[in-house]
C-alpha cells in the first residue's frame, strides 16, 4: 500500500515539472515526507525489527543477538504449523465465500434497492450500528445464544424438534465462522456498496435497450464494474480473519488453533523471536495473497 | 487540599522531604526501629511490588499505608510475564510477589537477594511445610518444585539452592493453596472420587482442563497417573518420554471429543461451569467460590490421588539497601503479623504464618475456613458478602486434611522448552 500510494502521487509530479524545475522536485518530495516519515518509523522499522528479531536466540529470560536459523526451521519443519496454517487459510476461504456472496448482496440492495440517497444512508448507517460496541463483546454475546444451554439450544429443545441439546453450535468451527461472518460481513459491504454507487445507472439503461434481462445487467454490466470493490473488501476480510486469535481462541474454546494463536502463544512463553519468525512467515503469506489479488483486479485502473 | 498546598510551597517541601530521608536512613542504621508503626508515617517510603495477581490486593496496600506509613505499589501480571520481568527488570520492582516455581527459573540468577532468618519476626511461626515439606512430622514430601527446596540458600552470594535449613530464606512464604476438580453436584450424577473421573465416557464433551502449559501439563500428569496409564518418577520433571506419553494422550481424549474448552482465564472457567457447558474440569479455588456465588451448586472436590498445590511469597530485590531494605523487612514482617493472613484465609486461600492470622479472625471463620467444621453464621468474604450461609462445610475440610494430601507442587521442569512445544501440538492438534 505504501509503495503504492507513494508512486501514485509521485509519478505525476515527475512527468509534469518543467526540466531543470528543482523547486517543483523539492515540493514533491516535501508532500510525501510525513507519510514516509510516519509509515517508515511506525510501520517499516518495526516490521525491520521483528525481522531481525526472528534470528535472534533466546531463553525464557531474554532474547541474544545472534544469527541462528532455527526459529524458521523449527517453525516451518512442525506440522503443527503447516495444520495451523491450513486451518486458518480454511477459515479464510469459507468467511470470505460468505461475506463476497452476504456483502454483495446487501450492498446490491442498498445501492440499487433503495430509492432515496437519505434513505441509502439511513440504512448504511444502521449497518453499522453493531460496530458501536466493541469486537469482543459481540463475539462473546454469541455464547449465551450457541450454548449448550443457550437461547437457540433452549428453544429447539421445548419444541421438541431435537431431543438433545446440539452440540456443535458453540465451540466448533461452525461458531467461529459465524462470528467471523458476523464481525466482518461490513467490510465487504462498504466497499461493494461504494463502487455500486459509482456505476453510471445509463449503462444499466443502456444494456436494458440492448435487451439484456436482468440476469445479463448483473453478470454482464454490474459484477465487472464491482470488481474493484469486491477486491477491496477481498482483502480486508482475507487479512482480518488471517490475524484473527480473539474469535478463534474465544468461538473455539480454545479447541482451534490459529496463525496469530500460535503466535500469542508463543508471546506468553516469551519465545519472542519464534513468534516473530512466524509473524515474517504470515506476512509473506498475506502479501502474496494480496499481490494474487491485485493482479487478478486492477483496482487503481477501475476505480 | 493538601496536595495543592504541597504544590505551591514546592521548593521548601523537597527540602524538606530530604533532611527527613537522611534522618530516617540514620535511624535505621543506628537500629532505632523496633517496631511498628515507625518513623515512615512522616517519611514517605515506597515499595514497589509486583506479582501473579493472587495476592496483590488494593484492600492490603491501603492496610499497610494505614499501618506502617509505607505506599504500595503493586504491578500484577500472569506468571510467565512476572518470570520474565523479574529476571529482565530487577530495577523496576522492590518486592517480588512471585510463585516458587518462578522463583526457582529467577533465583539463579542474582536478582533476588536472601533474607536474614533473623530479621524476619515470624519466621518462627512459618508452617513446617515451608521448611522441611512436611505439614506434620509423618507426612510424604510431595512432587514437584515443592517451596522448600528452593527455599533457602547457604550464603548471601550463594546461587544454588541449600539441602535444608539455613539462615538465609529466599522468600517469605505468605499464600498458597491445594488445587483439585470443580465439579458441578447437581449435573455430574455420581460420586466423583479421582482424577481419573475426568476422562469418564460419561462426561464426554462436559470437560475442560486449562490451557496454561506449565500447570495444566501436571493437572494432566494427575489423570494420566490415576488412570493407572503411567507412573512418574517426578511429575514435576517429567522425562521427554514422559512428556510424550502424557501429550499423545491428551490429543487422543481432545480427538474423541472428551473435551467441551480449554479455558485460559478465571472468567472463562467461571462461565463454562456456571453456563453448564462443562460438568467436571481444573478449576482455582476463587472461581468455585464465584460459581457459587451465582446460586449454582459446584463442589471443589477432594480427590483420593491428593492434591496439585501452589505456594508464593516474597523476596527482596538485590539492589535494596539501607533504608528500604528495613522497610522490606519491616513490610514483610508486618504481611506476616495476621491482619494480611486473616484476609487470605478469609478467601479461601491459606496463610503461611497460621497462629498470627488466628488472632485476626473470628473462632467461627477460624473453625470454618480451616478446621473444617460446620459453619455457625454465614461466612462472610473479606470484602464483606455473604460467601456461605450457617451449617456449610469447606469442601476437602480441614486445614491438615487438604495441605496434608498434596501429591505434587506447581513446578518448572527441566525439559520446559520440549513441554511447551508437544503443548502447542495438543491445542492445535
Amino acid at each position: 500500500m505504501a509503495t503504492m500510494t507513494d508512486t501514485a502521487i509521485a509519478q505525476p509530479a515527475v512527468r509534469t515539472r518543467k526540466p531543470g524545475s528543482r523547486i517543483g522536485e523539492f515540493a514533491a518530495y516535501l508532500q510525501a515526507l510525513p507519510l514516509l516519515v510516519i509509515l517508515g518509523t511506525f510501520l517499516l522499522l518495526p516490521l525491520l525489527m521483528i525481522a531481525v528479531v526472528s534470528f535472534w536466540d533466546y531463553d525464557f529470560a531474554a532474547m541474544y543477538p545472534d544469527f541462528v536459523t532455527f526459529n524458521y526451521t523449527e517453525t516451518l519443519g512442525s506440522w503443527v504449523t503447516w495444520k495451523t496454517y491450513l486451518n486458518t487459510l480454511k477459515f479464510a476461504v469459507i468467511v470470505w465465500m460468505i461475506t463476497l456472496f452476504v456483502g454483495f448482496w446487501a450492498a446490491y440492495f442498498l445501492a440499487f434497492h433503495v430509492r432515496t440517497s437519505a434513505m441509502q444512508t439511513v440504512l448504511f448507517l444502521v449497518c453499522t450500528v453493531p460496530f458501536l460496541t466493541s469486537n469482543i463483546i459481540r463475539m462473546i454475546s454469541w455464547i449465551p445464544v450457541l450454548g449448550r444451554n443457550g437461547l437457540i439450544n433452549s428453544a429447539l429443545v421445548d419444541t421438541g424438534i431435537v431431543a438433545a441439546p446440539v452440540e456443535w453450535l458453540l465451540y466448533s468451527d461452525f461458531a467461529v465462522v459465524l462470528a467471523m461472518v458476523h464481525l466482518y460481513t461490513l467490510f465487504m459491504v462498504t466497499p461493494i456498496f461504494n463502487t455500486l454507487m459509482r456505476i453510471d445507472r445509463s449503462l444499466v439503461e443502456a444494456a436494458r435497450d440492448a435487451g439484456a434481462s436482468s440476469w445479463q445487467v448483473l453478470t454482464n454490466v454490474i459484477l465487472p464494474l464491482a470488481k474493484p470493490g469486491m477486491a477491496i473488501g477481498t482483502i480486508f476480510v482475507v487479512t482480518l480473519v488471517m490475524a484473527d486469535f480473539s474469535t478463534v481462541q474465544v468461538m473455539s474454546g480454545g479447541q482451534s488453533a490459529s496463525v496469530a494463536l500460535m503466535m500469542k502463544n508463543q508471546m506468553s512463553l516469551l519465545q519472542y523471536p519464534a513468534a516473530a519468525a512466524n509473524a515474517v512467515i504470515l506476512l509473506v503469506l498475506v502479501l502474496m495473497m494480496v499481490a494474487g489479488i491485485l493482479r487478478i483486479v486492477d483496482i487503481r485502473k477501475e476505480l | 487540599m493538601t496536595e495543592n498546598a504541597s504544590h505551591k510551597g514546592g521548593v521548601s517541601r523537597r527540602a524538606l522531604l530530604k533532611t527527613g530521608a537522611a534522618a530516617a536512613g540514620l535511624a535505621a542504621g543506628s537500629g532505632a526501629i523496633t517496631g511498628f508503626p515507625t518513623i515512615w508515617a512522616q517519611n514517605p517510603i515506597t515499595l514497589r511490588q509486583f506479582g501473579t495477581g493472587v495476592s496483590n490486593i488494593n484492600a492490603i496496600a491501603e492496610k499497610c499505608k494505614e499501618d506502617l506509613g509505607i505506599t504500595l505499589e503493586m504491578t500484577a501480571t500472569d506468571s510467565d510475564a512476572a518470570a520474565q520481568r523479574a529476571v529482565t527488570q530487577p530495577n523496576s520492582y522492590d518486592i517480588a510477589d512471585i510463585e516458587y516455581w518462578i522463583l526457582k527459573k529467577v533465583y539463579p540468577t542474582g536478582v533476588i537477594q536472601p533474607m536474614e532468618t533473623s530479621k524476619l519476626k515470624y519466621y518462627d511461626k512459618v508452617v513446617p511445610l515451608f521448611k522441611t515439606g512436611k505439614l506434620t512430622p509423618d507426612s510424604v514430601i510431595a512432587q514437584g518444585t515443592a517451596p522448600h527446596t528452593v527455599g533457602y540458600v547457604e550464603s548471601k552470594d550463594a546461587k544454588t539452592f541449600a539441602s535444608g535449613e539455613t539462615g538465609f530464606f529466599t522468600m517469605m512464604p505468605t499464600i498458597y493453596n491445594a488445587d483439585t476438580l470443580g465439579i458441578r453436584p447437581d449435573l455430574v450424577g455420581r460420586e466423583i472420587t479421582s482424577w481419573a473421573d475426568i476422562m469418564d465416557p460419561a462426561f464426554k464433551g462436559k470437560t475442560s482442563i486449562l490451557n496454561i502449559p506449565s500447570i495444566g501439563i501436571m493437572d494432566a500428569a494427575m489423570i494420566m497417573e490415576a488412570m493407572g496409564k503411567i507412573k512418574y518418577a517426578d511429575k514435576g520433571n517429567m522425562t521427554k518420554e514422559e512428556i510424550d506419553a502424557t501429550i499423545d494422550f491428551l490429543i487422543k481424549a481432545k480427538q474423541d471429543g472428551q473435551f467441551r474448552a480449554f479455558w485460559k482465564s478465571f472468567d472463562e472457567s467461571v462461565n463454562l461451569m456456571a453456563s453448564g457447558e462443562v460438568v467436571i474440569q481444573s478449576m482455582w479455588s476463587p472461581a468455585v467460590a464465584a460459581v457459587r456465588s451465582k446460586g449454582i451448586a459446584c463442589k471443589y472436590q477432594p480427590l483420593k490421588e491428593g492434591y496439585r498445590s501452589w505456594g508464593g511469597g516474597l523476596g527482596l530485590a538485590t539492589h535494596l539497601t539501607g533504608a528500604q531494605l528495613d522497610a522490606a523487612y519491616e513490610y514483610i514482617n508486618w504481611y506476616t503479623s495476621g491482619w494480611v493472613g486473616g484476609y487470605l484465609n478469609r478467601q479461601g486461600y491459606y496463610s503461611a504464618c497460621m497462629d498470627t492470622a488466628k488472632e485476626f479472625m473470628s473462632p467461627d471463620e477460624w473453625g470454618y475456613w480451616i478446621e473444617g467444621k460446620p459453619a455457625q453464621g454465614d461466612i462472610l468474604s473479606p470484602e464483606g458478602k455473604v460467601m456461605e450461609k450457617a451449617g456449610a462445610v469447606r469442601d476437602g475440610g480441614s486445614f491438615e486434611e487438604r495441605m496434608g494430601k498434596v501429591a505434587c507442587w506447581n513446578s518448572v521442569m527441566d525439559e520446559d522448552r520440549y513441554m511447551l512445544k508437544r503443548w502447542n501440538e495438543f491445542i492445535a492438534a
